[in-house]
């Protein structure tokens, strides 16, 4: 019969019509700045960097050694490291700018990172009104502490602490070593741990 | 008095209708139309040089090159992990295979194999990355047809469940960055695997849901069936690869005739059309969904434990021997290929994208030769396009 396959359609469209108002699955709707869904823990949005303890400053992990800088694809870092009154060159940034108007969200300067100093953001609200000034951010509005870290990528902090200890641990002893024997060559860094699912 | 204006058997025409006796004699003039390249129907920004007459296709120039961006000489300046996330742009709709055939490509370059684990996680991602990309493009194509939004917001529906699962395993919902070169990044979260199986165990109702609205709709069938037909030289000597080859009847696809991966161990058949018309395009979409389906099934079911990533992989000062290679894989849309040329320097000398999308366009004119311009329109909806593959 002409039209059937048209009627059939339509029977179909009526179930999902209905369903729409009863199945609880489809409630999809979120009054958004309201209510909010849950951001996924993996999450990423712009890089952000991580300080220990309470001092913004002193505590940044980062040593201004311009791995990520180097390995930004549109390259968006900008990075200037601290020198002392002699000219030496100190292990901290004393300029750190990211473009957030360019960053694409890669992670790769996350991935490269010798030291878990630049980790993903999920802070997305972002809007401005000044995209020249508003969206390049400065060294002190990127370094945010390790709790909020551990708040937004739980598994992934702990691994990174858990890391961050062993390594430390591992300094001290060579430490303790080369002071009473010959030190045995210096261990590098142990392999990343990865989480598993 | 008045000249009546006679027909040719003598007998005088009313009055009024002088003008109408002399239509059949007028010269036909071609009208040059441009459609895009901000027209709804052109899935982005292209534009098509269409030359009419009356309502019939005569002559059609693809115009694109809007988007371009620059992407292969950007990737000749940057470091090989620099490209991975410039590939996820290429067709935004599938950036997981973007990602596993440049992966490929300086995989087969250095001799990284990626461990059992991150094959399966491969396969199941690029598996995925089909089942929505299908169903978006019938989603779009009847769109274009005239079935505003109920089919494509279907579609849609079933994508956003694929893509809260590449959310909650890469990040990001599109621009994934996921692989790396002899593995994957990181693993699957806890619970991953139960959700996607909770999403594959559901799509075939998805699907049931969607052929009982199409497939035997008599619009759809008056709209696509003889419709832009491609022939199966054709198809051939255009190399056109993916769905539309297999639609016109030539048995090709990647994954079985080069094996890639572990797609050797899956049960899985190729289907073919018969007329290599839109109808069957369109066709060919569903049916492979189902068989997609079945080696997500097989994978899910398979996968096992272990690392995710080759420990001879490497981020940083990534110098492969010199040589060349071309990887490729069996896209969503049809044969996507990288081919890397290197100078043991930390970038390629040459790269190359083989975008599927752009080589399926190439035949535009002679399937839409003869249809009427409503016709372009499907036609160009079942190549199944994504602009940021065809300019790069």
């Amino acid at each position: 019969m002409l039209g059937e396959g048209i009627i059939k359609g339509m029977v179909e469209t009526a179930r999902n019509f209905f369903g729409s108002y009863h199945d609880p699955a489809r409630f999809v709707t979120i009054q958004y700045p309201e209510q909010r869904v849950p951001l996924k823990e993996n999450n990423r949005n712009f890089p952000f960097l991580v300080f220990d303890g309470a001092d913004t400053e002193k505590g940044l992990r980062c040593v201004a050694c311009k791995i990520c800088e180097k390995e930004c694809p549109p390259q968006c870092i900008y990075i200037v490291p601290e020198r002392d009154a002699h000219g030496k060159l100190q292990k901290h940034p004393k300029i750190f700018d990211i473009d957030i108007s360019t960053c694409m969200s890669c992670q790769i300067c996350v991935e490269v990172c010798p030291f878990d100093a630049i980790k993903m953001d999920q802070e997305f609200e972002l809007s401005t009104g000044d995209r020249f000034s508003n969206l390049l951010l400065h060294k002190q509005d990127l370094a945010k502490p390790n709790d909020y870290y551990h708040k937004i990528h739980p598994t992934e902090a702990t691994l990174v602490d858990a890391q961050l200890a062993k390594e430390r641990q591992l300094a001290a002893q060579r430490k303790a070593g080369a002071g009473a024997a010959p030190a045995s060559p210096p261990k590098h860094a142990p392999e990343k741990l990865v989480p598993v699912g | 008095m008045v000249d009546l204006v006679r027909d040719d058997k003598g007998r005088p025409l009313p009055l009024g209708l002088e003008q109408s006796a002399s239509i059949p004699q007028m010269p036909s003039e071609l009208l040059e139309v441009s459609m895009g390249p901000h027209h709804p129907s052109t899935h982005g920004v292209f534009r098509m040089d269409v030359v009419l007459d009356g309502e019939t296709v005569t002559r059609l120039k693809p115009v694109f090159g809007y988007l371009h961006r620059n992407h292969e000489k950007i990737a000749e300046k940057t470091s090989y992990i620099g490209s991975m996330p410039y590939t996820d742009r290429l067709d935004y709709f599938c950036s997981m295979t973007n990602n596993w055939a440049y992966a490929l490509a300086v995989e087969k370059l250095v001799g990284l194999a990626p461990p059992d684990r991150a094959e399966y996680i491969r396969i199941i991602t690029a598996e995925l990355t089909r089942l929505q990309n299908h169903a978006c493009l019938v989603g779009f194509l009847l769109q274009d047809m005239g079935a505003m939004g109920t089919p494509l917001m279907y579609a849609f529906r079933e994508r956003e469940k694929i893509l809260d699962l590449f959310e909650s395993l890469s990040g990001s919902r599109m621009m994934c960055n996921y692989m790396r070169f002899g593995g994957c990044r990181v693993d699957l979260p806890p619970g991953w695997l139960e959700q996607a199986r909770r999403v594959v165990a559901d799509f075939p109702q998805f699907l049931d849901e969607f052929e009982a609205l199409l497939t035997g709709n008599e619009i759809l069938m008056a709209r696509t069936q003889g419709i832009g037909v491609l022939s199966k030289e054709l198809a051939v000597n255009a190399s056109v690869t993916g769905p539309m080859l297999r639609a016109s009847g030539v048995n090709y696809d990647v994954r079985k005739v080069d094996g890639y991966g572990f797609y050797p161990r899956f049960d899985f058949r190729v289907p073919l059309g018969d007329h290599g018309d839109c109808y069957d395009r369109l066709m060919i979409r569903l049916l492979e969904m189902r068989e997609s389906l079945k080696i997500l099934e097989a994978a899910l079911r398979d996968i096992p434990t272990g690392p995710i990533l080759n420990p001879k992989s490497k981020l940083r000062n990534f110098k492969p021997n010199p040589g060349e290679a071309y990887g490729r894989i069996e896209a969503p849309k049809g044969e996507l290929g990288f081919y890397l040329i290197s100078d043991g320097s930390v970038s390629p000398l040459r790269y190359r994208v083989r975008p599927p999308s752009l080589i399926n366009l190439t035949i535009l004119e002679d399937m839409c030769l003869g249809h009427s311009v409503a016709d372009v329109v499907v036609i160009l909806g079942s190549v199944d396009i994504v602009l940021g593959e065809v300019d790069r």
